[in-house]
C-alpha cells in the first residue's frame, strides 16, 4: 500500500466498519421492495456502491480482487437472463410472457414469487453494472 | 407455441444477447448469434403468415389487458417490417465474421454479437408494440446499442461520429420522449389504439398540435429527413462495414414505419394533412432532400459516404410517398422501405468486400476492379441500377408507385422532378463504375474476389432485389394491403 493512502486511517476504518451494513442495507432493500419502497434497481445501486467506495479507499487492484471482472461480466448477463427467465418459465406455465400468477398455483403467491425473482435479476445486473462502469472509468489511462 | 411468436419474437434475441456474455469465445458467439437471427426470421415469417390469414393479432404482456399494460400488437404492416429486419440482420450476421476479423479488434468481436442482437431488438421492438411508451424504450434500446456498434470502428474518426449520433439521437429522443408526456396529459393513455380513439375529441387543443410537432421532428432526426440528416454520413463512413450494411438497411425504415404508425394509426390523416399542414413540409423537404443528398453524393471521395448520402436522398423518395397521403403514396412509400432495404444492404455488403479486399472505400483505390474482383463488382452494379431505378429492379418498382401517386394529384412538376432526380443517382453511379470498369488496375494488382462467406449474403440481397423488381406482387401486393390498412379504406 503507498505511504500516502496509510496516512488515511479514519478513512479505512470507517470504510471496512461501513461496507457490511451498505451491503446489509441492500439487501434489506432489495427484499423489501414487494412491502415498501425500494426494489432491484435502488438495492443494486447501494450493494454497487459499497464496492465502489472499496475501491476508492484500498485502491482498484484490490477492488478487482474482491469483485473479478470476468465474474462481474457474467453476473451482469445472469441478470438479465434471471428477469427474461422468469417471463420464459410462465410462458411454459401456459400463460402470457411474464404473467408470473401462472407460476404457483395461487395467482397471489405466483405474482409474488415472479416480482421477487425478477427483482432480483434486476438487482444482480444493476450491481454488476454498476462496478463495472467503475472499472472502466477508474482504470482509464491505465491502459 | 404459435400463440407466442410476439413474445418470442423479441425475448429470443433479447435473451441471446447476454447469453453470448456467458459464451464468450469469438466463434460460438458469432455462430450462436448468426442462428438466432434465423431463428427470430423464422419467427417473423411465422408472424406475416398469422396475419395474412387471421388479419390483426393482439398479446398482452403478463397477462395484463389494454390499456392498462403493455401490448403488442400487429398487423401486416409490422409483421412484414419485423421480417425485414430480421431477415437483413440474419444475412448480414452470416456475411460478419471475415469483416470483422478485419475491421474489428478481436478483444472486442465477443462484444460485437451482443450490441448487434440488442439493436435488432430495439428495432423490432419498435415495430411490434402497440403501446406508445414502449415505442420509446425500444428506441432507445435500439439507439443505445447502435451507438455502440458504431464506435467499434477502426478509424478514429467513428467516436466523433458516434458522439455526434449520439447527442443528436438523443435530442430526437427527448422531443419523441416530450411528445409522448404530452399526449400521456392529454389522453391519459399510452396505448396506442386507445389514444388514437380518444384524441378525436381534442384535435383543437393546442397541446395536441404541440405533441404532433414534437414527435414528427423527433421521428424526423431518426428517418434522417432533410435537413435533420447530418448525423448520417459520418456514421455510415466510419462504422464498421457490417454495421453500416446493417443500419442503413433497417434503422431509418423503421424510422419510417414509427411516422407512418404515428400520423396514420395515432393522429389519422385528416388531422396530420388538414389541421396540420404535414404533407407540405414532408413535400418541400424531401424534394430538397433528395436533390441536395444526390447532389453532394455526386462529389464524394469516399463510397461509403457517398453511399451514405444516397441513403438521405433515398429517404427522401420514402418521405414523399407519405406526403401524397394516398393508397397508391403510401404503397411507393412502404415498398421503396422494402426496396431500399435489399438494394442499399446488398451495396454496403459488397462495399465491405471491397474494403475487405482493398482496405480503403476510396473511390480512386477502386481502379481497375471490375477485373479483380468481377462478382462484388456486378452486385454493386446491380445495386446500383436499382439505386437509379432501372426497370427490372426493384427501384424502378417504387419509383413506379411515386409517380402515379404524384400523376393522380395531378403534381406534374413533382413526378418531373422524381424523374430528374434519378439521373443525379445515375451520375454518381456511374463514377464509380467508371473507375472500376474503364480504369487500369494499379501494377501487380491480381484478381482477388471475396471470400463465399461474404459473396453469398451479397448476392441474396441483390438477387431479391432484382427478383422482386421482377415478381412485384409479393412486396408490392403486401405495401398495398399495408396502405389500405393504414388510411383505412378496407383491404
Amino acid at each position: 500500500m503507498s505511504p500516502v493512502r496509510r496516512q488515511h486511517v479514519i478513512l479505512r476504518v470507517v470504510a471496512k466498519l461501513l461496507i457490511p451494513y451498505i451491503l446489509l442495507f441492500a439487501l434489506y432493500v432489495q427484499f423489501h421492495g414487494d412491502y415498501g419502497p425500494g426494489g432491484g434497481f435502488q438495492a443494486g445501486v447501494i450493494f454497487g456502491a459499497a464496492f465502489v467506495l472499496y475501491g476508492l479507499i484500498f485502491g482498484l487492484e484490490r477492488a478487482k480482487a474482491a469483485a473479478p471482472p470476468r465474474i462481474i461480466e457474467i453476473l451482469v448477463s445472469l441478470g438479465v437472463l434471471l428477469f427474461a427467465g422468469v417471463g420464459v418459465a410462465s410462458m411454459f406455465k401456459g400463460g402470457n410472457f411474464l404473467d408470473y400468477g401462472v407460476l404457483e398455483h395461487d395467482p397471489l403467491a405466483g405474482q409474488h414469487l415472479g416480482i421477487l425473482v425478477i427483482e432480483l435479476g434486476v438487482g444482480i445486473t444493476v450491481t454488476a453494472a454498476m462496478i463495472t462502469l467503475y472499472f472502466y472509468f477508474a482504470g482509464r489511462g491505465r491502459a | 407455441m404459435s400463440a407466442h411468436l410476439p413474445a418470442l419474437q423479441i425475448a429470443l434475441p433479447l435473451m441471446a444477447a447476454p447469453f453470448c456474455l456467458l459464451l464468450r469465445k469469438r466463434q460460438l458467439v458469432l455462430g450462436f448469434g448468426i442462428l438466432v437471427c434465423w431463428l427470430s426470421f423464422a419467427v417473423s415469417v411465422g408472424l406475416v403468415r398469422q396475419t395474412l390469414e387471421v388479419g390483426e393479432i393482439v398479446y398482452s404482456l403478463g397477462g395484463w389487458d389494454a390499456p392498462w399494460g403493455i401490448e403488442y400488437r400487429i398487423d401486416l404492416l409490422n409483421a412484414s417490417m419485423l421480417a425485414l429486419v430480421s431477415l437483413i440482420a440474419a444475412i448480414v450476421l452470416t456475411y460478419a465474421p471475415a469483416s470483422l476479423a478485419r475491421e474489428i479488434p478481436e478483444s472486442k468481436q465477443y462484444l460485437f454479437v451482443p450490441a448487434y442482437l440488442l439493436s435488432m431488438t430495439g428495432l423490432m421492438g419498435i415495430a411490434i408494440t402497440g403501446d406508445l411508451f414502449n415505442v420509446f424504450v425500444f428506441l432507445e434500446v435500439s439507439s443505445l446499442s447502435s451507438y455502440a456498434l458504431i464506435s467499434l470502428g477502426r478509424d478514429r474518426r467513428a467516436l466523433t461520429a458516434t458522439l455526434q449520433y449520439l447527442v443528436l439521437g438523443t435530442i430526437g429522443a427527448t422531443f419523441i420522449l416530450i411528445s409522448i408526456g404530452l399526449l400521456y396529459m392529454m389522453t391519459g393513455t399510452l396505448n396506442m389504439a386507445d389514444m388514437a380513439t380518444r384524441i378525436g375529441a381534442m384535435e383543437s387543443m393546442r397541446t395536441v398540435h404541440a405533441a404532433f410537432a414534437f414527435f414528427c421532428v423527433g421521428v424526423g432526426l431518426k428517418v434522417a429527413l432533410f435537413p435533420l440528416h447530418v448525423w448520417l454520413p459520418n456514421a455510415y463512413t466510419y462504422a464498421p462495414s457490417v454495421v453500416t450494411a446493417f443500419l442503413a438497411a433497417t434503422s431509418t425504415k423503421v424510422s419510417v414505419y414509427v411516422l407512418l404508425r404515428f400520423v396514420f394509426s395515432v393522429y389519422g390523416y385528416e388531422f396530420a394533412f388538414s389541421s396540420m399542414p404535414l404533407d407540405t413540409m414532408l413535400l418541400a423537404l424531401s424534394l430538397l432532400g433528395i436533390f441536395v443528398a444526390s447532389a453532394v453524393a455526386i462529389f464524394q471521395r469516399n463510397i461509403k459516404r457517398m453511399l451514405a448520402y444516397s441513403s438521405v436522398a433515398q429517404v427522401g423518395y420514402m418521405v414523399l410517398g407519405i406526403s401524397f397521403a394516398s393508397v397508391s403514396g403510401l404503397t411507393g412509400a412502404i415498398v421503396h422501405i422494402f426496396n431500399h432495404a435489399l438494394m442499399k444492404g446488398g451495396l454496403f455488403l459488397a462495399m465491405g468486400c471491397i474494403v475487405l479486399r482493398i482496405g480503403s472505400a476510396r473511390i480512386d483505390d477502386m481502379a481497375g476492379l471490375g477485373k479483380r474482383m468481377p462478382l462484388t463488382m456486378f452486385a454493386w452494379v446491380l445495386g446500383g441500377l436499382s439505386l437509379i431505378g432501372v426497370p427490372l429492379t426493384v427501384g424502378f418498382v417504387s419509383k413506379w408507385y411515386l409517380i402515379e401517386a404524384a400523376l393522380e394529384k395531378d403534381l406534374w412538376w413533382v413526378a418531373g422532378l422524381a424523374l430528374l432526380s434519378s439521373l443525379l443517382a445515375v451520375l454518381y453511379v456511374w463514377r464509380v463504375v467508371e473507375v472500376a470498369y474503364f480504369r487500369e488496375a494499379p501494377a501487380g494488382a491480381q484478381r482477388e474476389e471475396a471470400p463465399l462467406s461474404m459473396l453469398i449474403p451479397t448476392w441474396l440481397l441483390i438477387g431479391a432485389s432484382v427478383l422482386f423488381g421482377i415478381r412485384t406482387e409479393w412486396t408490392a401486393g403486401i405495401a398495398q394491403k399495408a396502405a389500405a390498412l393504414l388510411l383505412g379504406v378496407g383491404p
